[in-house]
């Protein structure tokens, strides 16, 4: 797939809609623009549609109709089986918890992705693998951890391997979907601090959902997706 | 690599679930397998009581009940075969070698058998083995008897123990033939066949036990049925002296039916020696049997050689040849031993196409209704009677292999639901669903491999421990061998089952986590 040349935006929404049952919009967005090197605050209430739409960003979910563009690729053209290999290789996810395959140590966990995806592993150049995941684990602070078994790991530092997960191999956008909501309030702003640091390094757009305002000044941009998302004026959920 | 490993390590995570998915499918396979092996057992044991005879013969009746009744000695035979029958049969130009084989008498609930010495040489068992001794010799004598192992086994029987037989097969107390004891002279080898279950004499042993049971002529008449051997009794020595001395050639007087009647030429001089019948063979006796035993000087002091025959003989159309059978001289020329009754007499043909022409020519035989099977084909039609049984297991271990598969089935759903976050994960790290399905496909597969490795290991290590106990306990060898095309058969359904059962929960994993894998409710 091609991607188009920097200056185009990361992530851009047009006419979206989207119903998990037909006639029941979710979402409803006429137009979303998010730039490259952006780092934006995604807010709105519980049943605003928030982690809908990051299912759609991501291309786990297929809008109804409208346009999804990521990095210039039209998700509504691209097959699911596409859609995946395009997350596998432009996108880095951070849940709200529960991040990592409980049965893989800390560096098998944030090796997954380029083990996973030929493309993403080539931007390594030649650095190996041990070495990648050593450096993204000095810049989240988890370098002591990285032979530890998962269960042996705070929340924080779960959430600081997901990051260097969600970062390693360079993808362009990074989705983080609530990441801090697990934290408490001084833990909050250090993961942020490293999260920026990294996506800043490595020239990646991120996409941030959380409820947790204070957080708003941090961000670059701040988007209310209750007043974008029309949809969302209806009470879909209680 | 990643998915090998994923599976891997995944399998290891869970490792209790791991184990008891595994060991529901090595428990299934192993009753599979397991049952295959004794079926397979059970089959051969039974296809192999009796090989290298060509022909069972008794008296008119079924197939089956002359098979049982000789081979098994299961229920009672159809009746009895004189022995001059037997003599008139060995003779025919068909005939490479016959046995006889006389029931009725048993020692300790252990049937005796009567037969020669040929009987060791010609019998074979499973894939055509000779009976062994493991100790001592073949019976040769009136008082030898040979053993089989599970008889020396139960009552602790050496060389050299003394044996006394009673008639009929319960010990009754009354009329054990303790006149006449015997002693043990060999002991076979096990064979797990009715064999080993059996008591062995020579048929002149039956005959001086009777004998001297019942003590001469005058109650000579007293024994009948089935082993009747008490019938043909007294004289015996002399009446072969008698012939060998006056020279005439020896005919099968058959007393006019009805008509109790002196033997011919059965008046010799008491004590005359006996002579060889190959001395002075009379003119148009056939030669003697090359390599056959001389006579045993049996019973010199044979009380009575007045005879009485007690059961007249039907067969008024005997052959006028004399009897040459040198196994049992002693029986040659005398009526009484000419209705020495045997329970049958097993066949070896010369060539085994002519052995069904020789059934044929048996059964209709008018001088003795006889029925002649070929063991293969009774044990053959046998087995298709008491097979049903092995459809029976079979099926048990069909539906015991379905319910392993569907505890494999159960236990892979329910471990996915458990793993609807590690599923959600890998979606969103961009696996597609061949990676989602191969790990969840490779993972089951991996569970059914390690279950039908087990399971087929069990049964192995199951034959090691339990052949000589089952041997002992139900008499059944089960041979410790490669696993066998249905066997393979088996393990490959399974295989294939644990594959094709891993790809539901993978299909679902992959449509699931894409509705809601990513969200974050765990």
């Amino acid at each position: 797939m091609t991607i188009a040349s920097a200056g185009s935006p990361a992530v851009e929404l047009t006419s979206l809609r989207f119903a998990y049952r037909a006639g029941r919009d979710v979402l409803a967005i006429d137009h979303l623009r998010i730039d490259r090197g952006e780092t934006v605050f995604l807010h709105g209430p519980s049943g605003s549609g928030k982690t809908t739409l990051l299912g759609v960003l991501a291309g786990v979910l297929q809008a109804s109709s409208g346009q999804v563009k990521l990095l210039g690729s039209d998700f509504s053209t691209l097959s699911s089986g596409a859609r995946d290999a395009f997350r596998a290789r432009h996108l880095g996810y951070v849940f709200q918890m529960f991040n990592l395959i409980p049965y893989l140590s800390v560096r098998e966990n944030i090796l997954l992705p380029i083990r996973l995806d030929a493309h993403r592993r080539a931007r390594l150049g030649s650095v190996s693998f041990d070495t990648a995941a050593r450096d993204i684990a000095k810049q989240l602070d988890i370098a002591e951890l990285i032979d530890a078994p998962i269960g042996e790991l705070s929340v924080g530092q779960q959430q600081r391997v997901a990051a260097a997960r969600a970062l390693i191999g360079a993808p362009e956008v990074i989705i983080a979907d609530e990441p801090t909501s697990a934290l408490d309030t001084d833990r909050r702003e250090q993961f942020l601090a490293l999260l920026f640091a990294s996506c800043k390094s490595a020239g990646a757009t991120l996409v941030f959902v959380s409820h947790d305002h204070t957080l708003m000044p941090l961000f670059s941009r701040t988007v209310s997706l209750a007043e974008i998302n029309h949809a969302a004026t209806v009470p879909v959920r209680a | 690599m990643l998915i090998p490993r994923l599976a891997f390590r995944s399998l290891r995570s869970r490792l209790l679930t791991t184990s008891l998915t595994v060991t529901s499918i090595a428990l299934s396979v192993t009753l599979l397998v397991g049952i295959e092996h004794v079926r397979a057992g059970v089959r051969e044991s039974f296809a192999g009581t009796i090989r290298g005879v060509d022909l069972i013969v008794g008296a008119r009746g079924s197939g089956l009940q002359v098979l049982l009744s000789s081979v098994f000695g299961i229920g009672n035979p159809s009746g009895s075969v004189a022995l001059s029958t037997f003599e008139r049969w060995q003779r025919h130009p068909a005939v490479k070698w016959a046995v006889p084989y006389a029931l009725g008498d048993s020692h300790r609930g252990f049937r005796v058998v009567g037969t020669s010495a040929e009987f060791y040489a010609r019998y074979r068992f499973r894939e055509n083995r000779n009976i062994t001794f493991a100790q001592g010799r073949v019976a040769t004598t009136d008082v030898d008897v040979v053993i089989g192992s599970e008889v020396a086994e139960q009552l602790k029987y050496t060389i050299g123990s003394p044996v006394v037989v009673v008639h009929g097969l319960r010990d009754i107390g009354t009329s054990s033939h303790e006149a006449h004891p015997f002693k043990v002279v060999g002991i076979l080898a096990r064979t797990f066949t009715p064999i080993d279950r059996s008591v062995f004499v020579t048929l002149e042993g039956i005959e001086e036990m009777h004998e001297d049971e019942n003590g001469g002529p005058a109650t000579a008449g007293g024994a009948t049925a089935t082993a009747g051997v008490g019938t043909a009794t007294a004289g015996v020595g002399t009446a072969t002296a008698g012939r060998g001395t006056a020279g005439k050639p020896a005919r099968r007087a058959v007393p006019p039916p009805g008509t109790p009647a002196a033997m011919p030429g059965a008046e010799p001089p008491p004590g005359t020696p006996l002579v060889m019948p190959g001395a002075s063979p009379p003119p148009g006796t056939p030669l003697v049997m090359p390599g056959a035993e001389p006579p045993p000087a049996v019973n010199p002091s044979s009380p009575n050689p007045q005879l009485i025959s007690p059961t007249p003989t039907r067969r008024s159309s005997v052959q006028p040849q004399p009897a040459v059978n040198q196994s049992n001289p002693l029986l040659q020329s005398n009526p009484l031993l000419q209705s020495f009754p045997l329970t049958a007499f097993f066949v070896g043909t010369k060539n085994r196409f002519e052995a069904l022409m020789l059934q044929r020519e048996m059964n209709t035989d008018l001088a003795e209704p006889l029925t002649a099977v070929i063991p293969g084909v009774a044990l053959g039609e046998l087995w298709q009677n008491i097979g049903s049984a092995e459809v029976g297991l079979r099926v048990v271990a069909i539906f015991a292999v379905a319910i392993g598969l569907t505890g494999m089935l159960v236990a892979l759903y329910s471990s996915l639901e458990a793993r609807r976050r590690e599923m959600a994960i890998f979606r969103a790290i961009g696996a597609g669903p061949r990676t989602i399905v191969s790990l969840l496909v490779l993972e089951s597969g991996l569970l059914s491999l390690l279950g039908c490795i087990i399971g087929v290991a069990l049964v192995y290590a199951g034959l090691v421990l339990g052949q000589r106990p089952i041997e002992q306990r139900f008499g059944l060898h089960l041979a410790i061998r490669p696993l066998g095309t249905t066997e393979w058969l088996y393990i490959a359904v399974v295989l294939v089952a644990g594959i094709v059962i891993g790809f539901v929960p993978a299909i679902k994993a992959y449509r699931t986590s894409l509705v809601d894998g990513l969200s974050p409710r765990a």
